[in-house]
């Protein structure tokens, strides 16, 4: 058996082909399901295993789909694989090495919420991945994996690629389903949530791939097996997409409870010309950034140990900084980002991050000024709380953080090491 | 006339097959790409085809080409070099790598290069963070990934580029 | 009744129904929540987050799900920490809700300040100064400036042509999306979106032409600041300096609920309108009116007025003349010709026009006609929508029939109310011979030929089918009919139909039941009322006639009859029309706008309009002159203001005897609140302040209606081409004529075929043709359209092409 749950085609070479995911008992799960299950069990399994969502809210799974309204039908599963976060590249690597994996997993959470139309949302720069996905689909279909009446049974189940065309927004699941529905990708307001108000206005499941891809297994080995191979808190595993100054940038599968030094200095390889760690960001451009103290770096990967540093585990994008770098550009960075993305559609970060964008340029380019500092500073408080989705939420996380926690990239008196 | 229509009648078919028969507004991002796919930018007689397909308002086809940042609504270069500067990569030297591109092709970013074959211009996160520097191409064959570049081997490629398009007119006449 | 829910607002306890949001419960009790994206009529999408509050919510024990008490027995109350936005919230039970605490009010500030990141601040030269929620919001708040840098602000186009009719200002536009909103959600047209994203989003339409709906005036009012505009009132006058005077639209049986708004220019003296504005009126039109209503008011301005009484001099050339000199000819003249006097009166007169010409007439033993082939004003009297009715109300209960119109086209704000009514769940039936856009709300499309509109409708009653089990089980039943494809003979017997349908169906006689006569003109019903009647022969009675008074109609330049040589005509008209033209004495009159009276709307509804301009000229209002005519005659009329002949109407005219003027300018409480001092609320709509009229009852409320017999009309046309008339909006009529602004927009000199047919007769889109009907020939161009029914050539009214009913018709191409 590999020792991966996900990224198995690490030790499972050629995992993508049909016959080979087959040998290794692909389709099994599924058609089990299909054959002698209740929709209701399955979602009970996902439910005590413990699985959360793998986009970066770490939304209970087998509760999201147990929250499927079952007076308005149809209902339809939605796969994100958006992926757009800067740092994160893991649901890039699933799909392209592991697909069957990936389209099982969309399958049994399709039949356990009744669905019998799934979309697979991709960015548009993933075309070619959704071309391959296409053939890997059509070869379901004529293997009778996937179809009219699944295994002689009256369920059955269409699964569809659709592309995003650049934009992040749509990564945020009700912005992809109205981009999905052929409108500008901008969220809608929640409540009400896709379970009971999603694509084209009936009850869905939008979950993350990495998700999706764990489903199988869980199914074949049981909920317990899952959760022991976690914590008490997180159970099973995480893709971590390790990127920035490290030597060995890529994706790495852990179970939950590893720290960050095992991640960065053991799978990473450590920091680029052995400099010193500076800062983590544990969730992308999104995250609130961490000084990289031992503590943190100790401190067991876990959603609720992350929340305690002060920050999110999210995605699972681990973008590693090191003392080269001054904050100053790496917010600038961020906010650049966000700026260009900003759907729009409400004020504090459509206007907003276009003030910090303003703002974080001009202390990039040598105007530290107190009074410069202390204005960004303001404008991102008062984004905060205030936005229409998390995109303007997240905006502030690195402007608040970077000068709360990196005082002296900010012409200010540093903080002592301890505290950080 | 339906030029759309009448090049491409078994594509849109299978694009329309993917959604309910009710939900057909869900096609007009495919049929956006479609669209574009020949000369890298649409038309605007293209919005108006498209609303007829799907029994919209041009108006709502146009306002997607302007949201979305895939879809273009003027002629570029034949093909558009995008190098990824988001945080991770140019944490890991893509903005240099811009930087040498460019003054190689004697541009700057967001300019094309004499012989109207490259415009270079920077682009957000693409999700291959770990093998910056990396960019993307769109051009006539759709979108592609180039990772783990440096200038000489992007020089050479846009070389290859070149000849072929060469050898392409050359055809054509 | 429904569910109503307390909690309290800024420590006030607030009683609403379930379902009402914070904003909405707010006003209310008279609490003002800030908007920007939020409208009354429009879904909330919570985007501009001005309205943000605190809400505290009572807690519950999660196990028992019992409120928690406080140690002083009132509910303990819960608040998350963050703020919500009061548009996108509803009520619940126990809500307490802080809309002005201090983290509120700090939010509101940074929400402003960051809105004016964008904003260029040139409110000195805007045409929303005054009246614009983002300059009344940011004087409120204080704040002076931002302190976002003014040159880093983004720059936008200005005033750019959004249509023919609107003009978009970028810089201003705060991305409510209310007139994205407007356009999809009620209009029914989304032709307007948002092009880009983030800070560079804007407002674009690629339609063609752009802005195309004939709604587009109606996104200026919602817009909160000064983004969008029409183009007639750019830069024209300022809010402050203009009245405002309380008037109905004039161009349809609708009969809008619309405020004039008039400025005296100091250097000319001279007093115009500067704007026509809707009124609200929640039984009417809601905010909202047409832009034919918004934009046709030019017409008044006209300096093809007639200003002038004038006669004919002996060399047949008409001149003007004192009032004195021309009342003398007339008196003469119908003094010595008593006998065969045709009073013809079009259906733009006021009641009291009608009512006095009627006296004049019957006093010299003439007969009143009505100009008009629609049929049905008695009916609508005795069958017609029951008192109390509001089509806005009318939901899954109700069952819709409209036939034989194009509510689109014949009175817009109907084809509005209807398909709002059809997505409340009213059950909808559209009849007609061709495609029409109500069709896309209807449950049930019934398709005939011309001439078998009368047999469709008696399907209903006779035949089974899904749509008429639905029009005999819902308890209300509402029918439109017009008079597409018909003459004045066979739209007798259709409007009988429609009667006999509804009273044998129990659809007569109360509340949102009865029968809608889709009326070519505003009045058409309160000229029925006052003894105006059509002719079914009209061309005859005309010739007949050895003397004929003519008010607000031309049946020369409408084709009705060659001429009307060797009579004496008396015409009174606003401006020189081709009957006018040929009169011995024409007498001008004032336009709307210029006086006061009531209009009877199609839904019976009789409301007063007030002058908001001072005469033009010399003219007098149409019942005016026939008083004074009555007085040079000897004939006893009341020779008062039009409030006093109304008094007269209701007195002697038993339909409007329940009438008071107390009663006409009633005006009940009314939501959404429209409140001048919230105008983001619900845009620069005019609070009603002068009555919303008074629905009449009708005939069947006291008495048992009995069914009508008729005989069917023959089926069908035979071979050949077949021309139709139809009405469209902006037909080239005098008033839409002269109102230069909608000049792009007009019908062109087209007649409209099946491609298919223009391919047998050997035409394209571009080609000129004569078609020929009987004896007249006349020359136009094409346009194709393929919901054209094959066989059928429409002809919209008013291009030019004289054409009373349904006709056999010949195409040939012009080389
Ligand atoms: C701005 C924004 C971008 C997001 N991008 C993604 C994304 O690219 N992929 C993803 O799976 N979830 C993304 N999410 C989270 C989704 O909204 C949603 O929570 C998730 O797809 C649910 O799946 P999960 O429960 O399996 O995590 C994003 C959220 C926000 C607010
Ligand atoms: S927070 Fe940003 S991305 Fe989210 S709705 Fe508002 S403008 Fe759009
Ligand atoms: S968010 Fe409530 S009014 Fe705009």
């Amino acid at each position: 058996m590999s020792k991966y749950v996900l990224l198995r085609h690490r030790d499972i070479p050629n995992i993508k082909d049909l016959k080979v995911y087959q040998d290794q008992d692909g389709f099994k799960a599924f058609k089990k399901a299909v054959t002698s299950l209740d929709q209701g069990e399955v979602t009970e399994i996902v439910k005590a295993s413990g699985l959360r969502g793998r986009g970066g809210a770490g939304f209970p799974t087998g509760l999201k789909w147990s929250f499927m309204d079952q007076d308005n039908w149809p209902h339809y599963v939605v796969a994100n694989a958006d992926e757009s976060e800067p740092g994160t590249f893991k649901d890039r690597e699933i799909i392209e090495e592991n697909p069957l994996q990936f389209l099982e997993g969309v399958a049994i959470g399709s039949y356990a919420v009744g669905a019998q139309l799934a979309y697979i949302y991709l960015r548009g720069e993933f075309w070619q991945l959704a071309e391959f996905l296409d053939g890997k689909i059509n070869e379901l279909e004529k293997a009778g994996l996937l179809g009219e009446n699944l295994f002689g049974t009256e369920y059955s189940l269409k699964i569809h690629t659709h592309l995003g065309a650049g934009a992040y927004i749509c990564g945020e699941e009700t912005a992809l389903l109205e981009s999905l529905e052929g409108k500008r990708g901008q969220p809608r307001l929640r409540p009400p949530f896709p379970p009971s108000f999603g694509l084209y206005g009936k009850p869905t499941v939008v979950n993350n791939v990495e998700t999706f891809t764990n489903i199988p297994l869980i199914m074949e080995n049981g909920a317990e097996w899952y959760r022991d191979l976690g914590t008490e808190d997180s159970a099973g595993v995480k893709v971590f997409s390790l990127s920035g100054r490290v030597k060995k940038p890529g994706n790495y599968e852990l179970p939950f409870g590893s720290t960050y030094r095992e991640l960065i200095f053991e799978h990473g390889g450590g920091i680029l010309n052995d400099a010193q760690i500076k800062a983590i960001m544990p969730a992308g451009a999104s995250s609130a950034i961490l000084r990289a103290s031992d503590k943190v770096l100790d401190t067991p990967l876990e959603y609720a140990s992350i929340r305690k540093l002060g920050s999110d585990l999210g995605s699972g994008s681990v973008i590693v900084i090191d003392e080269t770098i001054s904050m100053d550009w790496v917010i600038k960075k961020t906010i650049d980002f966000f700026k260009h993305e900003s759907c729009g559609k409400c004020t504090p970060c459509r206007e907003g991050n276009y003030w910090m964008s303003y703002l974080t340029r001009k202390i990039h380019s040598g105007e530290k000024t107190e009074e410069q500092i202390q204005l960004l500073y303001d404008v991102a408080s008062n984004i905060q709380g205030k936005c229409l989705c998390a995109l303007g939420e997240f905006s502030v996380m690195g402007v608040l953080t970077s000068i709360d926690r990196f005082p002296e990239d900010f012409g200010r008196e540093p903080i002592g090491s301890d505290k950080g | 006339m339906n030029d759309l229509l009448s090049k491409y009648p078994e594509e849109i078919k299978t694009i329309l097959a993917k959604y309910p028969s009710e939900q057909k507004r869900s096609a007009v991002m495919p049929l956006l790409f479609l669209a574009q796919r020949k000369e890298g930018y649409i038309r605007e007689q293209a919005l108006s085809e498209i609303s007829q397909i799907l029994d919209i308002q041009e108006t709502e086809v146009a306002t997607l080409v302007g949201f979305y940042t895939l879809f273009h609504d003027g002629k570029t270069g034949i093909y558009h070099i995008q190098v990824c500067t988001d945080l991770c990569c140019a944490l890991r030297g893509s903005e240099d790598f811009l930087t040498g591109l460019c003054e190689a092709l004697e541009i700057k970013p967001g300019e094309t290069s004499q012989d109207g074959m490259v415009t270079v211009e920077e682009v957000k996160c693409l999700a291959a963070c770990d093998k910056a520097p990396m960019f993307q191409v769109q051009g006539k064959d759709g979108i592609s990934y180039h990772e783990n570049c440096n200038v000489d081997n992007t020089l050479e490629m846009i070389q290859e580029w070149r000849e072929s398009g060469a050898a392409e007119q050359e055809e054509t006449k | 009744m429904s569910e109503k829910i307390t909690l309290t607002i800024d420590s006030q306890q607030v009683i609403v129904e379930k379902g009402t949001n914070i904003v909405d419960a707010g006003k209310s009790v008279g609490i003002d929540i800030s908007v920007f994206c939020y409208h009354p009529k429009l879904e909330p999408v919570g985007a501009c987050r001005i309205c943000l509050v605190e809400i505290g919510r009572p807690q519950r024990e999660r196990s028992t799900g019992e409120l928690v008490l406080e140690a002083d027995g009132t509910p303990q109350i819960y608040y998350s920490g963050n703020l919500e936005t009061a548009c996108t919230v509803p009520v619940a039970e126990g809500m307490v809700v802080h809309t002005a605490n201090e983290k509120v009010t700090t939010a509101r500030e940074d929400i402003l300040e960051f809105i004016l990141t964008s904003h260029p601040l040139d409110c000195p030269v805007c045409d929303k100064g005054g009246e614009c929620s983002l300059q009344e919001l940011t004087f409120g708040y204080g704040l002076s400036e931002s302190r976002f840098p003014l040159d880093e602000k983004i720059h936008l186009g200005k005033h750019l042509p959004l249509g023919d009719l609107i003009t978009l200002d970028q810089e201003r536009c705060i991305q409510c999306g209310r007139c994205v909103r407007f356009q999809k959600e009620i209009a029914a047209d989304p032709v307007l979106a948002f092009y880009h994203r983030g800070r560079k989003a804007n407002i674009v339409s690629y339609s063609n032409p752009p802005f195309d709906s004939y709604w587009s005036g109606n996104t200026t009012d919602l817009c909160p600041v000064g983004a969008l505009t029409t183009k007639d009132f750019r830069f024209e006058a300022r809010i402050w300096e203009m009245n405002a005077s309380p008037s109905i639209c004039s161009h349809c049986p609708v009969g809008c609920n619309i405020t004039l708004n008039t400025r005296r220019d100091p250097k000319t003296g001279r007093s115009t309108i500067q704007r026509v504005m809707p009124r609200q009126n929640e039984w009417v039109n809601e905010l909202w009116i047409c832009d034919k209503g918004r934009f046709a008011h030019h017409f008044t301005a006209s300096e093809q007025r007639i200003t002038k009484p004038l006669a004919r001099n002996s060399k047949g050339k008409l001149k003007p003349v004192s009032w004195q000199k021309a009342f003398k000819i007339a008196a003469e003249r119908l003094k010595s010709h008593p006998d065969g006097l045709v009073t013809l009166a079009g259906g733009r007169l006021a009641n009291e026009d009608f009512y006095q010409l009627r006296t004049l007439t019957e006093g010299l033993s003439g007969k009143s006609v009505l100009n008009s082939s629609l049929a049905g004003g008695d009916l609508t009297a005795r069958v017609g929508l029951g008192q109390g009715s509001n089509i806005k109300d009318l939901g899954s209960e109700t069952v819709i029939l409209v036939v034989a119109c194009d509510l689109e086209e014949e009175a817009p704000l109907w084809w509005l109310r209807v398909k709002a009514a059809a997505e409340n769940g009213a059950t909808l039936i559209v009849v007609n011979p061709r495609e029409t856009k109500l069709e896309r709300s209807a449950e049930y499309i019934l398709r005939y030929e011309y001439g078998e509109e009368t047999q469709t409708v008696l399907d209903l009653l006779e035949k089974k089918s899904e749509e008429s089990r639905a029009f005999k089980e819902k308890e209300n039943g509402v029918v439109f009919f017009g008079a597409e494809g018909m003459n004045f003979k066979s739209s007798q017997i259709l409007a009988q139909a429609c009667a006999n349908l509804l009273i044998k169906t129990n659809h007569v006689g109360k509340k949102n039941n009865g029968l809608i006569a889709v009326w070519p003109e505003a009045n058409s019903q309160g000229a029925w009322d006052m003894g105006f009647k059509p002719q079914e022969n009209l061309p005859e009675v005309l010739k007949k006639a050895e003397t004929l008074i003519i008010a607000g109609a031309d049946p020369i330049g409408d084709g009705i009859i060659p001429d009307l040589d060797g009579k004496f005509l008396l015409v009174q008209e606003l401006f020189l029309t081709e009957t006018a033209s040929r009169a011995d004495l024409v007498l001008p009159v004032l336009a709307i706008t210029e006086k006061s009276g009531t209009f009877t709307s199609g839904e019976r509804r009789v409301q007063l309009f007030e002058s908001a301009l001072p005469a033009s000229g010399e003219c007098l209002a149409d019942y005016e002159i026939a008083a004074k005519l009555g007085l040079a005659l000897g004939l006893e009329m009341i020779q008062g203001s039009s409030e006093q002949v109304l008094e007269e109407i209701i007195k002697y005219q038993p339909d409007y005897a329940s009438l008071t003027l107390a009663a006409l300018r009633e005006v009940p409480e009314q939501q959404p609140y429209v409140t001048n001092k919230a105008l983001s609320y619900t845009g620069t709509v005019f609070k009603n302040t002068s009555g919303v009229g008074v629905q009449l009852p009708v005939a069947a409320e006291n008495t048992k209606i009995s069914l009508e017999k008729f005989t069917l009309p023959k089926k069908g046309f035979g071979n050949g081409m077949l021309a139709v008339p139809v009405t469209r909006l902006y037909d080239r009529g005098i008033m839409i004529r002269t109102s230069e602004i909608l000049g792009p927009r007009l019908i062109k000199n087209q007649l409209i075929v099946n491609p298919i047919d223009a391919k047998k007769a050997g035409l394209s889109a571009d080609s000129r043709v004569d078609i020929s009907l009987g004896k007249r020939t006349f020359e136009a161009a094409v346009d194709l359209d393929q919901t054209i029914p094959e066989g059928v050539i429409l002809i919209p009214r008013n291009m030019g092409i004289l054409l009373d009913g349904p006709e056999k018709a010949v195409l040939k191409a012009v080389k």
